[in-house]
């Protein structure tokens, strides 16, 4: 086992909370959660009053008043350990939206929505993809017009996690030219007057997770509503994007630890041939190779964030890394799934539910191919 | 009033203990460890006294090695004020822990002990018992409900025949059973401010106690592995399977 050197005792205990919350709050009604297709409200609040979306944020607005990206990644692995990616996909959508509001709304606006958003009593979600494409940003269609001291925003938005309850939203939208610079920021209520919302209808995976379809019929919203500069929002959801990133190399971290460990387990207790299963070397090897995956992700993981510590942002390794993650996943869904064989493709089964939530990690927060092609671009070539 | 509730270090509950191959005891390293939870319960119910308004002061103390400190330091995240470590690498045996405990009483006054009716380790379930007696308190163990009432409290505890409520003056010494309360988690801010709550640290000498156990393990050995059953085929043949054991007549 390997020893990290990051892991100081409130890092420690940090962990050790969240794992016995998931363990206590969430393990057991995983499967009941993604067959309704819902989770209760309550988990959100649970989550918030652990402090878990309080990093990054100001005391004054619930916050922690400080920020520390281990406490975000252990958080993202002990959440992905829970093997239900859609419940903490739908509590940790407001991860990905406070972000923009604390470091670029008006203070009224921060007021209004973060301490409910922060403490779980209400949700935010992040509106940025929409139906006509999510991986090229630059060319969202979503507009926004100036009239008088308002802005007035038409469009819609999809796939957007957390978005059918939400009661705020962070969105993206044209207020220029075409291109990168032409983009803005804006904060969205739910109950502003041509808001309307519907579900994205039955997905793969993540199925306690309400995501969302969202329409603008000429919502209007006051001028102070949008976040930051006009037309500079590409570079705000750009910076935005790490964090959510990271977060999802560290669930896709304990979702294959998940993998690891299920099937290990079965393969001690299991025989076949007239001797355990974790006796065939076949097996060993399978077991060997999910292990060697996620040591090498875990300490590229640790890595990163302790570059993030020391004051840069490792860009392309964030997005190296969250390929090797969805990639490390995958393989390890596989082979757990292989190594429990019938046991491991009934439906309220963790394996077989990881195993469906493999792709959306593979796609959302920037695709496979488009971080590769990130990383690539980082190196200026 | 103040409560002083020690916490013991032990191996994690969720951990399947492996006996040492040499049979002088269990396997400690690398193995989780966690407070014992009984004294988890014990810290939750006095924070639950302090914010019910019914005590000023919450001291958590613990009788082990240095990394009791990180047992301690999660007491103080769910909400006891400071801690007090007795620094002892050796076992720790119930009568040394109850003296080190009477001496630390004598120092702090606390109207209040709340000790976990036993460790999970060695299951002993003494510690609170042998205190009661060495400082002459009244004893409420395996406490279901604690509640301040006469000057004193009022002790519901779990027994065989169902539940019994007890008077106890003040102070007094309760030890706490499964269903007194469900401790909370510490959230992440509190964990950031126990950093900064103090901690004593002392030695058992500090408190002129002499930790040498007085008993003596001869071997430690694993439960004997459950034979497997057999199958029978018809009521009949089950009954006349008992009958055989001497099960029935
Ligand atoms: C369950 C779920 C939840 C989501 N939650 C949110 C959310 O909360 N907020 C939000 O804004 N979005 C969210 N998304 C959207 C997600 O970010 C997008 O799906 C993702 O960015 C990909 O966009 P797309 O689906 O439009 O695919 P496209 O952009 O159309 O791409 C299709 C395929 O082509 C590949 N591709 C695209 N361009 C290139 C290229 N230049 N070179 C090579 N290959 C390329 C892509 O990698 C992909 O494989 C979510 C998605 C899912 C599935």
């Amino acid at each position: 086992m390997l020893t990290y050197p990051f892991m100081t005792p409130e890092r420690t205990a940090f962990r050790d909370t969240v794992r016995r919350f998931i363990e206590q709050e969430v393990k057991p009604f995983a499967s009941d959660w993604d067959e309704a297709g819902e989770i209760p409200w309550a988990l959100h609040e649970k989550a918030g009053a652990l402090g878990i979306f309080g990093l990054g944020i100001d005391e004054a607005y619930g916050g922690l008043g400080f920020d520390d990206v281990f406490l975000r990644a252990i958080a993202g692995i002990e959440m992905g350990r829970a093997g239900i990616g859609g419940a903490m996909a739908s509590i940790g959508a407001r991860n990905i939206m406070t972000g923009p509001l604390q470091a670029l709304a008006s203070d009224t606006i921060k007021e209004k929505a973060l301490p409910d958003i922060v403490s779980g009593r209400k949700g935010g979600a992040l509106g940025i993809t929409e139906a006509g494409g999510g991986s090229d940003v630059a060319s969202l269609a979503t507009r926004a017009e100036r009239d008088g001291d308002h802005w007035v925003i038409s469009g819609s938005k999809t796939f957007i996690t957390g978005g059918l309850k939400a009661s705020y939203f962070v969105i993206g939208a044209r207020t220029g030219g075409p291109g990168l610079d032409g983009i803005s920021l804006f904060f969205v209520e739910a109950d502003t007057p041509g808001f309307t919302r519907a579900s994205v209808g039955a997905k793969m995976g993540w199925w306690s997770s309400d995501t969302a379809t969202l329409y603008f019929d000429a919502v209007r919203v006051p001028a102070e509503h949008m976040l930051g500069e006009q037309d500079k929002g590409f570079l705000a959801i750009m910076n935005n994007f790490n964090m959510e990133r990271l977060a999802m190399i560290a669930q896709c971290v304990g979702m294959a630890e998940v993998c690891l460990e299920d099937s290990t387990a079965y393969a001690v207790e299991r025989h076949t041939f007239g001797k355990p299963l974790i006796k065939h070397q076949v097996i060993r090897h399978k077991i060997a190779d999910m292990s060697a995956k996620i040591d090498a992700l875990k300490s590229y993981l640790w890595m990163i964030c302790h570059t993030i510590e020391s004051g840069s942002m490792p860009v392309a390794e964030i997005a190296k890394a969250k390929v090797l993650g969805s990639k490390t996943l995958e393989f390890c869904a596989s082979e757990a799934m292989q190594i429990l064989g019938g046991a491991g493709y009934l439906r309220g089964h963790a394996i077989e539910r990881i195993y469906r939530e493999v792709k959306v990690m593979a796609i959302g927060g920037g695709s496979e191919e488009i971080m590769r092609d990130l990383a690539v671009r980082q190196m200026g070539v | 009033m103040k409560i002083l509730v020690p916490v013991k270090r032990v191996v994690d509950y969720n951990v399947k203990v492996r006996v040492k191959s040499d049979n002088t005891g269990v396997e400690l390293s690398n193995v989780k460890m966690s407070m014992n939870p009984f004294d988890e319960i014990a810290v939750e119910e006095a924070i639950r006294l302090k914010e019910a308004g019914n005590a000023d002061e919450i001291i958590v103390v613990s009788i082990g090695p240095k990394a009791a400190t990180e047992t301690l330091r999660t007491g103080l995240a769910m909400g006891a004020d400071r801690g007090i470590l007795v620094d002892y690498d050796g076992e720790t045996e119930p009568l040394a822990v109850a003296k080190v405990l009477k001496a630390i009483v004598d120092d702090e006054q606390p109207g209040l002990v709340l000790l976990g009716k036993q460790a999970i380790d060695d299951d002993c379930s003494q510690t609170g018992q042998m205190l009661a007696q060495l400082l002459g308190w009244a004893q409420g163990t395996f406490a279901s409900k604690v509640e301040l009432a006469d000057g004193g409290f009022h002790v519901t505890r779990e027994i065989d025949g169902g539940l019994e409520t007890i008077k106890l003056a003040a102070p007094a010494i309760v030890t706490t059973d499964l269903r007194l309360n469900e401790p909370r988690y510490a959230s992440l801010p509190n964990i950031m401010k126990a950093k900064r709550k103090p901690i004593d640290e002392k030695t058992p000498g500090d408190y002129g106690v002499d930790m040498a156990p007085r008993l003596t393990t001869l071997k430690v050995e694993e439960p004997p592995k459950r034979e497997a059953g057999i199958k029978v085929e018809s009521v009949a043949e089950l009954v006349g399977k008992l009958k055989e054991k001497g099960a029935i007549a």
